[in-house]
């Protein structure tokens, strides 16, 4: 049941894509571009999707567990750390480069377009890279003695 | 260039939000789409399906829709293939680095008055918009 649940989630979710023009990244740079013909589209995008989905979530806040898992599993920090600061810096610098953000770049997959297929294996590679940067960076941390005992260990991502 | 579009914004971004709450509501997930296609990448993770079966989702929708007529997206992208591939890296290593991306820190993480996200969301917009600045009116231009 989950499993199906998820399904259905990310067909709604890749509609909501579709019918909103965010998978033409040419109306996303359309929005990016505060200095060209602005297309103010995403704002409302954007405004559509949080209200809706803070509606849902106050719901889900008042309830003990989701329909088909255990717990809710929210996400539970809240420091801004480097990490946090660069890799939204690298993230926006690739997503005004093209226009493409990794929800629409997998619902674009569909049309099978080199471009697409090229940017979803690029971004796969990155996220790969991703980690293995990280890896390599707490195993050296763990190696120096004590350098790390009061950071806390990153726990659940936001997203 | 393009026609600004309000209703149908507002209205896939509803559909956005409502996969978004449903996520939560069913399987206590955050409908990040970093996160899930991240979390399969890593080797030590346990819970895969529901993962591909969200990721199955996405690119069912335009399949789905175009058993309606419309057609398959194989959107036009101006820059080369080689700035393309960068791109698509730079995507791929920020959202794993800074956790999330549009939809995880964007839509959900405002949805959570998520200091964190607010902080995210704000720093990668004034990048793309500066970045797209400079493309089109500083090199472009």
């Amino acid at each position: 049941m989950p499993v199906l649940a998820s399904f259905v989630c990310g067909l709604v979710f890749g509609a909501g894509l579709l019918i909103s023009g965010m998978t033409d990244p040419q109306k996303v740079l359309g929005f990016l571009d505060l200095f060209g013909a602005w297309d103010a589209t995403l704002a409302f995008v954007m405004a559509g999707a949080v209200a809706v989905a803070a509606t849902g979530f106050a719901i889900a806040r008042r309830r003990a567990a989701p329909a088909f898992s255990a717990r809710f599993l929210w996400p539970d920090r809240n420091d801004i750390d480097t990490p946090l600061v660069g890799g939204a810096l690298l993230f926006g610098i690739g997503w005004g480069l093209v226009g493409i953000c990794p929800g629409p770049a997998l619902v674009n997959l569909a049309g099978l377009s080199l471009p697409i297929v090229v940017f979803v294996v690029a971004m796969l590679a990155g996220m790969i890279g991703q980690n293995l940067f990280d890896r390599n960076l707490w195993r050296r941390r763990a190696a120096a003695p004590r350098a790390i005992e009061t950071s806390p260990l990153p726990s659940r991502a936001d997203g | 260039m393009h026609d600004f579009t309000p209703i149908s914004g507002l209205a896939g971004g509803a559909l956005i939000g409502l996969a978004a709450a449903l996520l939560m509501l069913l399987t206590g997930r955050i409908a990040g789409v970093t996160g899930i296609v991240g979390g399969l990448l890593q080797p030590d993770t346990a819970d895969r399906g529901w993962r591909i079966a969200f990721i199955a989702g996405l690119i069912a929708a335009p399949l789905v829709a175009a058993l309606f007529g419309a057609p398959l997206p194989r959107p036009t992208m101006n820059a080369s293939l080689v700035v393309v591939a960068i791109a698509g890296v730079l995507v791929g290593f920020g959202t794993r680095m800074g956790n999330g991306c549009t939809s995880g820190h964007g839509v959900c993480g405002f949805a959570r008055l998520s200091g964190r996200s607010i902080v995210a969301t704000f720093i990668f917009m004034t990048a793309a918009i500066v970045t797209v600045a400079i493309v089109r009116h500083v090199i472009g231009g």
